[in-house]
């Protein structure tokens, strides 16, 4: 690790302040920071650490029915707020399917938002990687490829976005707050994350200097509480990134679906919103096989970027069985193995 | 650059001045502290050899900048029991050979310790390996583990019930 100067700042305005010189970084709790600094991965001159700003834990519904959820809220705690869990069940799920207990214990919002591929040419500083060095190649392209983007991608970087969290918010219209040099600003989550083209290293639309301060949920968003579902497969049972996952919601009304929602996780360098899917599934019966449409159109534009091509089968397979899950309706509490498709008590057939 | 820390580790006060800001909370318990219960398996988030208690909850200690936990209550291996008397989740390790080398031994009862006070997993099997997935054990002394979680933690109702 490369040494750094420290500061904590005592307020937003003097971490962007602080930030906003070349080199800085923020530090929130540094679980995929300090990780990828260990590795040489990322050699910041000064980590402004931000965990001890006032103001930035709180979850709290606003006057308009949204939800403001603070960007120091650390993931185990919002899993576990009844609010969320409550309103808003794949992002309990979804948080709860991601990392390890003692990662969720740490890891805060912001830094969700935050984290970076974990490509492991991005990790290795020894390989090319134009997301890290820019202009100096993408050594998975001819690389350990199979977990790597079918979507979005390009032949500058073929690297997924890791977040399972960012999968539901995307599908359910969050909200970045932002505090910059130039003020404050908002954006919807679904523009944060870039897709690589000709510039991988420009992984958000953050300018130098801005803070991720919060993010809403709008009050839409909890009308999709009762059949709403995260789904993640993955190498492992639990404690491993998505090689697909979905986040897939209904509104039923009268046996048809009024409104769906689908994002998808692990096939882009950002989370990836399904619009078209979504439009399939409007006014119709919720049936597996018009989930499978809705599936075919969700991976339409599909390409593998490597040894990957079985993603796209298998991302259709998520998507269809997340809506059949969805459509039986929010389980009372989150299943033992969140997210998982090894959960024994939903019933659901293993060949959807 | 010397920055101070003030730490209450296994409820003594500590303060220490760090010449370097790089250093972990676990680097800070093992090699300025002298407290190597606290193990360092990959060093990387992955492992959970390192897993302690900060304010409670069960973090990876070799995630955590020492710097920036100023203020905070770390518990670790050296903390838990009374005495000669030891901790409910250590008896219950011992009572169902919860582990073989001994290695991840520390982490997995710091694991067991913040996962029976969150509350989430009860006496069931599937959670309880559920919560306990962030630490790993290489000799696979998972069934042992898992015994020793669910005994600990039903001790640990019945002594709520007796408290109450």
């Amino acid at each position: 690790m490369n040494l750094f100067d420290y500061v904590r700042p005592a307020s937003v305005a003097e971490a962007v302040a602080a930030a906003s010189e070349p080199g800085a970084a923020y530090l929130g709790a540094g679980t995929n920071l300090l990780d990828l600094m260990k590795v040489g991965a990322m050699r910041p001159d000064k980590l402004v650490d931000i965990t001890k700003l006032p103001g930035l834990e709180m979850i709290e519904m606003l006057d308009d029915g949204s939800v403001r959820i603070g960007a120091l809220v650390r993931n185990s705690d919002l899993a576990r707020d009844p609010l969320i869990a409550k309103a808003f069940p794949m992002v309990a799920e979804a948080l709860l399917s991601g990392a390890s207990a003692q990662l969720r214990n740490a890891a805060t919002v912001g830094g969700n938002l935050m984290q970076r591929t974990r490509c492991s040419y991005f990790q290795d500083p020894e390989s090319a990687c134009n997301r890290r060095e820019p202009g100096s190649g993408c050594d998975a392209l001819d690389g350990e490829n199979r977990t790597h983007a079918i979507l979005g991608w390009s032949e500058g970087c073929i690297a997924t976005h890791p977040s399972d969290f960012c999968v539901p918010l995307v599908a359910l219209d969050a909200v970045v707050e932002i505090e910059g040099p130039e003020g404050r600003r908002e954006m919807p989550l679904e523009a944060f994350h870039l897709l690589p083209g000709d510039t991988p290293h420009k992984e958000t639309y953050l300018a130098r200097g801005e803070l991720v301060t919060g993010l809403r949920l709008p009050p839409e968003a909890a009308l999709f509480s009762g059949n709403a579902r995260y789904l993640k497969l993955r190498e492992r049972t639990s404690f491993a990134f998505a090689l697909v996952s979905a986040a897939a919601a209904l509104r039923i009304e009268d046996g048809k679906i009024a409104e769906a929602r689908l994002a998808l996780g692990g096939v882009a360098a950002k989370p990836w919103r399904a619009r078209e899917a979504e439009a399939v599934l409007k006014g119709v019966s919720p049936d597996v096989e018009t989930f499978a449409r809705a599936a075919e159109a969700a991976l339409a534009d599909a390409m593998p970027s490597g040894d990957n091509a079985y993603k796209i089968d298998l991302a259709k397979r998520v998507v269809t069985r997340a809506f059949v899950l969805a459509a039986e309706g929010t389980p009372q509490r989150v299943p033992a193995m969140p997210a998982s498709v090894f959960s024994s008590d939903t019933g659901v057939s293993a060949h959807a | 650059m010397s920055l101070s820390v003030t730490l209450t580790i296994n409820g003594a006060r500590k303060d220490v001045v760090l010449e370097d800001p790089r250093v972990t909370l676990l680097d800070l318990l093992r090699e300025r502290l002298h407290l190597t219960g606290t193990k360092k398996g990959c060093d990387r988030g992955q492992c959970g050899a390192c897993t302690v208690l900060v304010d409670g909850r069960r973090i990876n200690a070799c995630l955590a900048l020492a710097v920036s936990l100023d203020g905070a209550e770390v518990t670790t291996i050296e903390g838990l029991a009374e005495g000669e008397a030891l901790h409910p989740v250590q008896q219950a390790f011992i009572d169902h050979d919860g582990f073989q080398c001994g290695f991840c031994t520390p982490g997995q009862i710091m694991s067991a310790v913040g996962l029976i006070g969150e509350g989430d997993a009860g006496t069931d099997p599937d959670r309880v390996r559920e919560g306990m997935s962030g630490n790993i054990c290489r000799c696979g002394a998972y069934k042992g583990i898992v015994e020793a979680v669910i005994e600990a933690q039903e001790k640990t109702e019945k002594n709520e019930r007796r408290v109450a």
